[in-house]
């Protein structure tokens, strides 16, 4: 038998090791998101990523060894969002007759977000390439990190804050438009999709189809909007 | 067939570079994809299984980027409280009025959708 230590350094090496642990810790994370009823609070997307986490300070492996491998999944988020096509082509006749709402709740999520995440920051003290990077953060993260560099934020500081705004918004809306009772599905997805993007849209799709549709467009027209409204905010508050 | 949604994304890219547009490839890639399928009605089906299978595991796509964040832990630690509240707080308002707007010009425009309600008695 050969030493331990000569396969592990086989494996740490190649990509096969770090893509099986990427789809295995998604499957235990999606395993436990069904084991609590599809409870909001048991994202996947966390679950996976903690479990992940984990694994990498227990190997002391550091992120660009892990991203060597579990980049073949990171690439297939761009086909993932060519596909929402199919849901927004199947809803099109239900998509322009909802066209006043969806332009309603982009105008107020979108500037809600940009807006509320720049005052708060703002009194906390936070200036600066740090504010500049908070402004983009309910939108796409490709986009979300070429606007943080026009406006001169850091972009892997916007591409952390996106993630982190994701998976909360991903968590709260569920009970958060409970309690709002806000019972249009239409609205609860695209609402979702504006304030936390593909993750939010990742979620709206595990609970309703019309949700995820709708939720997908609140996304795609959101990265449109918050390219134009952040540079105005950030002037705004002396960013 | 996912050689139709890459050839959409590729041409989204290209466009995208091209003409210097903010949209990522992505996004303009989604927009060309639903023309086509206005146009030729064929093409949805053609990659129905394909985007059907992709967008059912949209969460596992988003895990490698999500382990970023270890990576970014000391930025995020140094702002710490400021940041989380500013997260926080901006993405609770920003569902809260997205959907209330979205409901009131619904109501206004009498653009409701009765069939399209969440059950909330079961909760």
């Amino acid at each position: 038998m050969s030493d331990p230590v000569l396969i592990w350094s086989y494996l740490s090496q190649g990509p096969l090791l770090w893509l099986t642990a990427t789809l295995v810790a998604y499957l235990a994370g999606d395993a436990a998101f069904r084991a609590a009823g599809r409870a909001s609070w048991a994202n996947p997307v966390l679950l996976a990523v903690m479990l992940l986490a984990l694994l990498l300070w227990a190997t002391g492996t550091n992120y660009a060894t892990y991203f060597e491998g579990a980049q073949f999944v990171h690439f297939m988020l761009g086909p993932a969002t060519v596909a929402l096509a199919l849901p927004l082509y199947d809803n099109l006749p239900r998509v322009r007759r909802a066209a006043l709402p969806m332009l309603a709740g982009l105008l107020a999520g979108s500037s809600v977000a940009v807006l509320s995440a720049l005052a708060v920051a703002r009194a906390f003290g936070i200036q600066g390439p740090v504010l500049a990077s908070m402004a983009p953060k309910s939108t796409t993260a490709p986009v979300a990190i070429g606007i943080a560099e026009k406006l001169g934020g850091q972009p892997t500081l916007t591409a952390a804050l996106v993630l982190l705004t994701g998976i909360f918004g991903a968590i709260v809306v569920t009970p958060l438009l409970n309690m709002l009772k806000v019972r249009d599905w239409r609205a609860r997805g695209f609402a979702v999709g504006v304030a936390a993007h593909g993750i939010g849209t990742a979620r709206a799709f595990q609970v309703n189809a019309t949700a995820g549709a709708f939720s997908g467009i609140g996304m795609g027209l959101n990265a449109v909007l918050t390219a134009i409204i952040a540079p105005l905010a950030l002037h705004l508050f002396g960013g | 067939m996912l050689a139709i949604i890459l050839g959409f994304q590729l041409a989204g890219e290209v466009i995208s570079r091209a003409l210097d547009l903010s949209l990522p490839g992505p996004v303009v890639g989604l927009v060309g994809l639903v023309g086509a399928c206005i146009l030729r009605p064929a093409v949805a089906e053609a990659i129905r299984p394909a985007a059907t299978g992709l967008l059912s595991h949209l969460s596992l796509f988003f895990v490698p980027a999500g382990v970023g964040i270890v990576a970014h832990w000391d930025l995020l630690r140094m702002h710490g409280i400021g940041l989380t509240a500013a997260l926080m707080a901006s993405t609770v308002f920003a569902i809260a009025a997205g959907a209330w707007a979205f409901t009131l010009v619904a109501r206004l425009t009498g653009t409701e959708e009765p069939q399209a309600l969440k059950d909330l008695g079961h909760e």
